[in-house]
């Protein structure tokens, strides 16, 4: 006699008896553990965003938010700033003849000298700047075209330097590796900015400008090394390379009045090799420190800016300028962040204000509707 | 002779039998088991399809921004002064590069800068999120069964976030919804009702002959029809006992109730019936050379001879059996379903029996009727004639031996009425009713006939005393039509619905009527078939889903397993493209399981075929109102916040760079260090992301399991719609645009250091991604409802962790890097004041949006989720405690405020419009 159930559901093997043998010690090993963890029960802070929970922190923002504005506005608003433009495009311009008879290969450095005038006097130090507009010193290929390690005074790589220096790596005519290498280096900064005080009486003073402190610390002292500190060689170190294409001196003449401002650890050379964020871009060149004895660094009147005009920026339309600046504790004029503190606290405290309304109307309105009797 | 009940399909087991001798008649595709094989797919869920789709978006945006960035580059170009200036000259090998291959290579170029808004790391993520996330699965206590030693499996974790959108749920019954433990509760003998002493499966316990009489003590006729009544029981099945030891031991191990011997039928009921004899007395022992043999109540061993088994089928529905008693005397027993007993009787006490079998019905027992007939030595041979010869008829033999049954069983007299319970699975009806709550309709697929399956659903609160039923089957196209039969049927359900949006009436309302559907599986293939006349045939299936639509139960009776799988496809395929979900346990239900979005395995009696080819199992149906309602939300929550934020870190990430571009001179130059292009997705903001998707929870564990209208929240993908990913990108956009122009402005031609130095490039790059670890992991932070030290752990660590790389990173000359350029860059910021001033406000800015929309929402357009989560912090966490309420109060203006932006999709759901039942509740119990 055969009882096949082929109505019935279909069996895929003989362990109906096995499931009640093995019941009681699979269960065992089965029953799963029951820690906070796995039975998602940890204790927890949980938090929910109403408007009576962010009310509060609405109001704190503003409260906070809109007198750090007044105050970064305020500072802001103190220091003194002052720019010229002397590019020389137009044609009243006293640099106009230099700019238009800019060529790479003249000796004799063109001068021009700009008057102008303070109207009030800067106290404290005085930072002056020169800027560039449109000159994008943040291009990719611009950016990359350096060699760090040799900067940093390896010999090997001073002899042989990396190839993202192309094609600023090795000179034309000697095949002499170029130190310091790339496009960054080879378009250092080489206008020469002096300033003059025209004293009430017609005289003439040259006011002193540092060129010390003008970059990063830890660029002068690490980042930058020159090869080997034998100070006596320098020329002798660098021997064997070809300066760059653009510069009129090699290296190690960047300054030869100090050891220890010359060679890659030339601050206006660290300075630039720092490149910047925005085609339009100002550098510290120099540090005005003011006398213990004098009363403003900067009195108001009249000055001469010099300018040994050797750059040319008319070919990609951009434009020079020198800038005078006092610094705050906040750095120099940039009344964007205190607006921007007192617009984002503003906002806080209205919506805060519209919350609390909001809270009030709603919230009871709710959760009367929810409550039947 | 062979007949078809000597067919063994494929499939078949061999029980109580050591071997038989067999011929193979037909092996290929139509065997049983290739016809209801269904091949296996991949399954994907509808997050990872709008996960594609979003990918397909941000692709389009990525080549977008590319073809933009090459274009402007090269009309930006055009002035060879700005190509090449003096101070950046290009190499001669560059130079002579053909303008095409250039072009082509800064646009290629342009994709590898921008490619992170692609988010790789994303899709790593997710496959950890799933495979961790599984694991609370299967570890959850509340889904393991102490009785079975089972916990939940989980055979694909590809499918956690469906269960949180399942709209069908298909359910088997017999063993799904019920025990499949059929077990004897009663039977009546001429209204006189007797109930077993002692009910437990299977198992008699000593002494438990007793009976309870419920009537009056029977007077001696009556005494006469009882006896008679269990030795029909006894005879009349197609039992067969299986011993597992010797055969001495039968007798014993029967008269002892040991689990040696056992009965088995292909019906669990007759199994029932001869146990439940067993407890009223009468043992059933064996069939041994055509003698039945009875163990009756005063111990001894009546035989009877069995002459003939005129065997049961589903058209008759009955069964009899001639026999002749050792004093000679022939009876023919019957049982079989009252409707087919009742019209053959024509003596008995019907009338108190059709009472009893009336009101066992409308509890949900499966009934059987018992009746008699003494046959006289001549009618014997008559009958014995009738039947020779209708076997012995080749051509319409089906149609010979039903008339001959007819023939033969007639003129009964009736004996009684039993009773036989399929146990419903615990806590089944409560499951049902929670998965209605939470939106999803649920249909009964079952092989069953539809009386049984109707009271089981009745039972299991499937259709409830309120629902209308609509009946669609054999029976009533018979007497109709097909076509005007479903025409009749879709103008009741269209009449009532006709007005309003479709899926708003589904589900809970009570002050709708209640549709039920029940229709069998011959006319389910009816309305299936493409018919030869191409004039309805697509007709009748749009009918039929829009009534099945409007119903909220259906029942599905009389369905082979294929076809199963065929309602489950056609569901899938209606123009709402609904998600679907079987369950089942048996192998019957495979190609279902397969079928559906998401297939169920119970770990049932019907052995491993539905488990292994599930892709979750768990042991009892009541686990699946925890697996969906708990797990499947939480894991939906979890993804599409998931989904969103990678898209949206990403957006944040890459657009500042984006933007760069326009000021350097579209030279692909990179924003950020490549450092910090590279650990952005790995290190910096991977792990709160992927711990908040596996312990979020943004209500708890017990609101969710006793709110199942939470459920509907989160239908239909609502957090994965276009606007809300529209809002997400527009917010990343918004952030990227704050941190870079924030960053722009500060660093326009100005002094950032108390000392007059300048910062670079990599000074604004750095500045930028500082606020942008920031704001990103803060967004985050914002969107966390659920802080474990887990949480605060990795948010906060990988802050910690991102500010102490950058110290390191650019503390020390790195000898194996060729560029220097972070050096000392972040340490510079840090000493700067203004940088740290204006880092809090871009964070401030950028996350001011975010915030401000959340409580906006959440005070003026809360959802149920919202209302739920305010109560339960209003109590501190108590809300948990109460038990949801009977009280259905909708707010009186909930249904005027709705977004306008989403008033479509409010339309097809209606999240705003389902009122807290809880809050009303807890609400008022707390009010003085």
């Amino acid at each position: 006699m055969m009882a096949s159930s082929y109505n019935a559901k279909e069996e895929d093997g003989p362990h109906s008896g096995s499931s009640t043998n093995g019941g009681t010690g699979a269960a065992k090993n089965k029953k799963p553990d029951n820690t906070a963890f796995k039975q998602q029960r940890l204790p927890a802070w949980q938090p929910i965003l109403t408007a009576g929970t962010v009310l509060p922190a609405f109001f704190v923002i503003g409260l906070i938010f809109i007198p750090i504005g007044i105050g970064l506005y305020v500072t802001s608003n103190n220091i003194k700033e002052f720019e010229i433009d002397y590019t020389g495009l137009e044609l009243g311009s006293p640099c106009h003849d230099c700019s238009k008879n800019f060529t790479w290969n003249s000796t004799t450095p063109c001068v021009c000298a700009l008057n102008f005038t303070l109207e009030q006097p800067f106290e404290s130090n005085v930072y002056m700047y020169y800027g560039l507009s449109n000159f994008y010193q943040n291009h990719r290929r611009y950016v990359k075209s350096r060699d760090d390690r040799q900067l940093n005074g390896d010999p090997t790589s001073l002899m042989k330097p990396s190839k993202e220096c192309e094609p600023y790596r090795t000179s034309a005519e000697t095949k002499e590796p170029i130190a310091p290498c790339g496009a960054i280096a080879n378009s250092l900064f080489n206008d020469t900015l002096e300033l003059y005080y025209i004293e009430p009486n017609g005289t003439t003073t040259a006011i002193h400008l540092a060129k010390k402190g003008i970059a990063w610390w830890t660029d002068k002292h690490v980042k930058f090394r020159n090869p080997v500190d034998d100070k006596e060689n320098l020329t002798e170190l660098f021997k064997g390379t070809a300066k760059p294409v653009n510069w009129r001196k090699p290296v190690y003449e960047l300054d030869p009045s100090d050891p220890e401002n010359n060679g890659f650890i030339n601050e206006d050379f660290i300075v630039w090799m720092r490149t910047a964020a925005l085609p339009t871009f100002r550098k510290l060149y120099r540090i005005i420190h003011k006398k213990p004895s004098t009363t403003s660094t900067l009195p108001s009147g009249r000055y001469i800016l010099k300018v040994t005009y050797n750059y040319p920026v008319h070919s990609f339309s951009g434009r020079k300028r020198m800038i005078l600046s006092t610094i705050s504790w906040m750095g120099g004029k940039n009344p964007f962040l205190g607006i921007a503190y007192i617009t984002v606290g503003s906002i806080c405290f209205f919506l805060g204000v519209v919350l609390l309304i909001i809270h009030h109307k709603y919230d009871t309105r709710s959760n009367s509707a929810d409550i039947p009797n | 002779s062979l007949a078809s009940q000597n067919l063994l399909l494929r499939g078949a087991t061999l029980k109580n039998t050591e071997y038989i001798y067999g011929v193979a008649i037909y092996t290929g595709m139509e065997t049983k088991m290739a016809l209801n094989y269904q091949s296996k797919s991949q399954k994907r869920s509808a997050v990872e399809k709008s996960m594609n789709a979003y990918l397909v978006v941000y692709l389009c945006i990525l080549i977008s921004k590319a073809v933009i960035n090459t274009t402007l580059k090269y009309v930006w170009q055009a002035d060879p002064n700005k190509d090449e200036p003096w101070y950046n000259e290009k190499t001669e090998t560059e130079r002579q590069r053909h303008i095409l291959i250039r072009a082509f290579t800064d646009f290629l170029a342009f994709m590898v800068l921008f490619n992170y808004i692609i988010p790789v790391s994303m899709y790593v993520t997710v496959e950890m999120q799933k495979f961790l996330g599984s694991y609370f699965m299967m570890w959850d206590d509340e889904m393991f069964d102490e009785e079975l030693g089972e916990r939940a499996v989980v055979n694909t974790s590809d499918l956690n976030e469906e269960l949180g959108q399942v709209e069908y749920v298909f359910t088997d019954k017999t063993g799904t919804l019920t025990e499949n433990n059929m077990e004897f509760i009663e039977c009546c003998v001429d209204g006189n009702v007797y109930v077993p002493h002692v009910i437990c499966n299977g198992q008699v316990m000593p002494g438990a002959e007793g009976i309870d009489m419920i009537d009056t003590s029977p007077g001696p006729d009556a005494r006469e029809h009882e006896e008679l009544f269990f030795r029909a029981l006894c005879l009349c099945h197609t039992v067969q006992v299986k011993e597992e030891e010797t055969v001495d031991g039968i007798k014993h191990g029967i008269h002892q109730g040991k689990s040696s011997s056992f009965y088995i039928s292909s019906s669990p009921d007759e199994v029932a019936l001869v146990e439940g004899m067993k407890r009223l007395g009468f043992t059933y022992l064996r069939l041994k050379d055509g003698q039945m043999e009875i163990l009756n109540r005063e111990d001894e061993i009546e035989r009877f001879e069995l002459l003939e088994v005129l065997t049961f089928d589903s058209v008759r529905r009955r069964m009899s059996v001639i026999v002749r008693s050792s004093t000679g005397e022939l009876y023919l027993f019957c049982k079989g379903a009252d409707s087919s007993i009742f019209p053959r009787i024509i003596s008995g006490k019907v009338e108190q029996v059709k009472a009893r079998v009336e009101h066992n019905a409308v509890e949900g027992l499966r009934t059987l009727c018992v009746a008699y007939r003494p046959l006289s030595a001549e009618q014997y041979e008559q009958v014995c004639h009738l039947l020779t010869r209708a076997k012995l008829e080749f051509q319409d033999q089906d149609k010979l031996v039903a008339e001959a049954y007819d023939l033969i069983e007639r003129d009964l007299t009736l004996l009684g009425a039993t009773a036989v319970e399929d146990r419903l699975q615990d806590k089944a009806a409560d499951t049902i009713e929670s998965l209605h709550k939470a939106g999803m309709k649920v249909w009964v697929l079952t092989g069953d006939k539809m009386e049984t399956a109707a009271a089981t659903c009745y039972a299991s609160k499937l259709f409830r005393r309120s629902t209308q039923i609509l009946e669609l089957t054999t029976k009533r196209t018979e007497e109709q039509s097909l076509h005007d039969v479903l025409f009749e049927l879709s103008r009741t359900v269209l009449r009532h619905y006709g007005g309003m949006p479709r899926d708003t009436s589904s589900g809970l309302s009570s002050e709708y009527t209640d549709y039920g559907l029940i229709i069998d599986g011959a006319t389910l293939s009816a309305v299936m078939r493409p018919s030869q006349e191409e004039s309805n045939s697509g007709n009748y299936k749009e009918i039929f889903l829009e009534i099945c639509r409007n119903c909220s139960a259906v029942l599905c009776c009389r369905m082979a397993p294929l076809q199963k799988a065929q309602i489950v496809k056609m569901i899938k395929a209606s123009k709402e493209h609904p998600i679907t979900l079987a369950i089942g346990d048996g192998a019957n239900d495979v190609s279902m399981i397969l079928e559906a979005h998401v297939g169920i395995g119970i770990m049932g009696k019907e052995g491993r075929q539905a488990v292994r080819n599930s892709d979750y199992a768990i042991p009892k149906f009541k686990h699946l109102k925890k697996m969906l309602l708990v797990h499947g939300h939480y894991y939906y929550i979890r993804i599409s916040e998931l989904v969103q934020y990678f898209f949206y870190k990403n957006v944040c990430f890459i657009f500042p760079q984006f933007l760069y571009q326009f000021f350097c001179g579209f030279s692909q130059q990179p924003l950020y260090d490549t450092a910090y292009l590279t650990l952005y997705n790995i290190s910096f903001t991977s792990l709160p992301i992927l711990l908040y998707s596996l312990m979020e929870q943004h209500i708890n564990i017990d609101i969710l399991k006793k709110e199942p209208s939470l459920y509907r929240d989160i239908a239909k993908n609502s957090l994965l719609t276009w606007p809300i990913f529209t809002y997400w990108t527009v917010l990343g956009i918004y952030d990227a645009i704050v941190m870079f122009f924030g960053a722009y402005f500060l660093f326009d031609n100005t002094t950032f250091t108390s000392n007059g130095q300048m910062f670079g490039n990599w000074t604004f790059g750095t500045l930028v991604f500082t606020v942008l670890v920031f704001t990103v992991t803060f967004k985050l932070a914002l969107d966390t409802h659920y802080w474990t030290w887990i949480n605060h752990f990795v948010i906060w660590g990988s802050l910690v962790f991102f500010v102490v790389f950058s110290l390191l990173w650019g503390g020390i000359i790195w000898p194996f890097l060729n560029y220097q350029r972070m050096y000392y860059v972040f340490m510079q910021i840090l000493s700067s004041g203004p940088a740290w001033l204006s880092i809090i406000l871009l964070i401030t800015a950028s996350l001011l949006p975010d915030v401000v929309k959340k409580v906006f929402w959440r005070a003026l357009w809360p959802t149920t989720t919202e209302r739920i989560q305010n109560a339960d912090k209003l109590y501190k966490g108590q809300l948990s405690e109460f038990t949801p309420l009977a009280a259905l109060h909708p707010p009186p203006k909930a249904g005027s405020y709705q977004r306008g932006s989403e008033n479509q999709r409010n339309a097809l759901n209606p999240r705003r419009n389902t009122c807290c039942w809880l809050c009303a509740n807890m609400l008022s119990r707390n009010s003085p």
